[in-house]
């Protein structure tokens, strides 16, 4: 069983934001998920990111229910299982491109040796189409260039489930095409399951399935065609 | 090897932004080397101000003959005739605590060179010891006289100051002859200027000659009057037999029959007081101690006796010399400590702000795995790094500065290891506990609001 399923169930005491909702993904999907600011959207990507728990409900993320795991727990599944690429790229300022990818590695669970790191990187970024900018800082690139670094580092640590917060929020729109066809063609060749956190349509064309998120409730989307929800 | 791998994130961040690290360390390098320089100088300067209290006599011990009684009549202090040179070899050989040890005989005389005349404040005969007791060995010009002038009677002199420009003038007085009571002494050196003592009397005003000279050639008053009892009595030569005195007696040389009728006890060579200088200023106590001892012993007092003789000790200046020495040590280990915290506090206050301005940095470091052991281990790394390297630095400088003070402005200053010791322990000490703080604060800070922090 390969597929990554997700539950929600969340409630909150004082303010609920995201009042019970249930979706899966399965592996392999390309998923736009949307909705107005204050919908709970970025609290959902949290708690899919590891970031943050529910405080109650369940979440599967890959085979394993995670939502009691504890905050170093959850950073080694961070580590392990999730890749981000956030809005504003957040790339380590004077440090090369190549230094930038690598460092998921060095939070990893076994030991990577200093050659091996550097191959990784290389590879990853030689994927991206930034093999002659690797020893670039990031100020020395282009704003789809260090999104594109940003996507290397997200895949370096071979993550089942690629999470992309406004990905092209900063990106003007041929570069944002470049990038979502990047997400595009990584998740046909490789398999990759990638959720696409967006508030424009636009932007979530490109996804297969679109989850659309409303006051803290699904309102489209929950369910993908071939899957089966657990419990 | 994941203590290695934070190491190495650690050193990255570090190079990433050198300037920060640059002045986070330069809080430590300046605490380290203010440490280290004002221990160094302040050691130096400690020990400079002991020496010079020592200069004016604090470790310095007067032993002086008691009184006698003589038809009910005290004398005084120093009447009595019990000290001997010997007993100033006794005290330098078998007392530790001493330091150095030298005999004074007391005499008044006119000194004359050519048409001038000056009676000296002080004449003192002594030996050379005197000049190492009163720390006054180092010449203004020639030397001083040796122990074998003391052995032989030589008839030479060694003359402060006052005396030089009382009857030399502008001449130079080395090699010149000056007469005392009649008797040549040539001058072999002129000692430095030391000026008034604390009650206010010429230090400089004075002359002195082996004791020898100045009691059986010069003063030989005593020496005249047992010279026949001696003779008659002892078989051995003593040097005022061999000179005969220049002054004429005050009173008739008694006869044959009349000293027989009155035997006079045979006087071995008294001297009037014995300098001593104890070694340092916390044995001038012992000092005294085996003083009296020994002094008892050699005199035969029994236990239940007073003592023939009295020390005195300069009990001010040795009250003096520790209240500053102690002073100087309290000064500056304040200094030391404020030095530390300024160079800590500096410390923790970029370490905070570089918590807040990688605020980012380290949501994202958490966003991709790292745990909050990681980060708190890397800023910790960070702050360690920093203060080592700054505490090597500070050592350099600290070292260079007292180096350039002494070169430039002549000061003393005493390398002291314990100081570049105490200040690399407390820089590592200082990075631990000052970087602590906000590599928790990074370390506790939630992934989530660090990515959205602006």
């Amino acid at each position: 069983m390969r597929e990554v399923c997700k539950t929600y169930h969340l409630g909150e005491m004082d303010l609920q934001v995201l009042k019970g909702v249930t979706l899966s993904v399965a592996k392999g999907e390309l998923v736009a998920l949307m909705g107005a600011s204050g919908s709970g959207k970025s609290t959902l990507m949290n708690i899919l990111g590891c970031l943050d728990r529910p405080s109650s409900g369940e979440y599967w993320l890959d085979g394993r229910e995670i939502s009691g795991a504890s905050a170093n727990e959850r950073a080694r599944l961070r580590n392990r299982l999730v890749g981000f690429v956030f809005q504003s790229f957040n790339l380590l300022a004077r440090t090369s491109a190549l230094d930038n990818v690598s460092m998921p590695l060095t939070y990893g669970e076994e030991y990577v040796h200093e050659a091996d790191m550097k191959a990784r990187a290389t590879e990853m970024l030689r994927k991206v189409g930034l093999a002659d900018r690797m020893d670039h800082q990031p100020s020395q690139l282009s704003g789809g260039q260090q999104q594109r670094v940003a996507i290397a580092r997200s895949l370096i640590n071979r993550p089942r489930l690629l999470l992309a917060d406004e990905p092209t929020g900063n990106l003007d729109s041929h570069t944002s095409e470049e990038i979502l066809e990047m997400f595009r063609t990584l998740n046909q060749s490789e398999g990759l399951t990638i959720i696409l956190v967006t508030h424009d349509p636009q932007v979530a064309h490109h996804a297969k399935r679109i989850i659309h998120i409303r006051d803290g409730l699904i309102e489209r989307g929950a369910e993908s065609k071939k899957e089966e929800k657990p419990e | 090897m994941r203590a290695y791998r934070t190491f190495k994130t650690a050193m990255r961040a570090l190079r990433r932004n050198v300037m920060r690290a640059g002045l986070t360390t330069l809080g430590i390098v300046i605490g380290v080397a203010a440490v280290i320089a004002m221990m160094e100088i302040g050691n130096g300067s400690s020990l400079a101000i002991q020496h010079t209290i020592a200069t004016m006599g604090a470790y310095n011990l007067m032993v002086f003959p008691g009184n006698s009684l003589l038809a009910g009549i005290s004398t005084g202090m120093g009447g009595s005739m019990k000290l001997s040179p010997e007993d100033a070899d006794a005290i330098l050989t078998d007392c530790p605590a001493v330091a150095a040890a030298a005999p004074v005989v007391w005499a008044r005389a006119q000194a004359v060179y050519n048409n001038l005349n000056w009676q000296p404040g002080t004449l003192y005969g002594t030996t050379p010891a005197f000049l190492e007791v009163r720390d006054w060995s180092e010449m203004a010009q020639g030397n001083g006289f040796t122990d074998r002038d003391v052995r032989n009677c030589s008839k030479v002199c060694v003359i402060g100051q006052t005396i030089v420009k009382m009857l030399f003038q502008d001449e130079p007085p080395i090699g010149k002859e000056i007469r005392l009571m009649n008797v040549t002494f040539k001058v072999v050196g002129v000692l430095r200027a030391k000026g008034a003592n604390m009650m206010g009397s010429d230090q400089d005003d004075i002359i002195l000659a082996p004791w020898t000279t100045i009691k059986y050639r010069v003063t030989a008053v005593s020496a005249n009057a047992t010279t026949s009892a001696a003779a008659a009595s002892t078989a051995s030569v003593l040097p005022s037999q061999v000179y005969p005195a220049t002054q004429t007696s005050l009173y008739p040389v008694p006869s044959a029959s009349q000293q027989a009728d009155t035997p006079q006890p045979v006087r071995f060579a008294n001297v009037n007081q014995i300098v001593v200088a104890a070694r340092s200023g916390g044995e001038v106590k012992d000092a005294i101690e085996e003083i009296t001892a020994l002094l008892r012993e050699r005199h035969h007092i029994r236990p239940d006796m007073p003592e023939d003789f009295t020390i005195r000790d300069m009990t001010e200046m040795v009250r003096t010399m520790s209240s500053t020495t102690e002073l100087m040590t309290t000064l500056l280990l304040i200094v030391a400590a404020i030095s530390l915290v300024v160079g800590g506090v500096g410390i923790m206050n970029i370490m905070l702000v570089s918590v807040t301005e990688r605020t980012r940095e380290i949501g994202l470091r958490m966003a991709v795995g790292a745990q909050s052991g990681d980060i708190l281990h890397q800023f910790l790394m960070e702050a360690i790094v920093l203060c080592l390297i700054g505490g090597a630095i500070g050592i350099a400088l600290g070292r260079a500065t007292s180096v350039l003070v002494r070169l430039i402005k002549h000061w003393p200053t005493v390398v002291s290891p314990g100081a570049i010791i105490v200040a690399v322990a407390v820089s590592a000490l200082v990075g631990v506990l000052f970087g602590f703080y906000p590599a928790w604060k990074a370390s506790r800070l939630d992934p989530i609001d660090a990515l959205r922090y602006e």
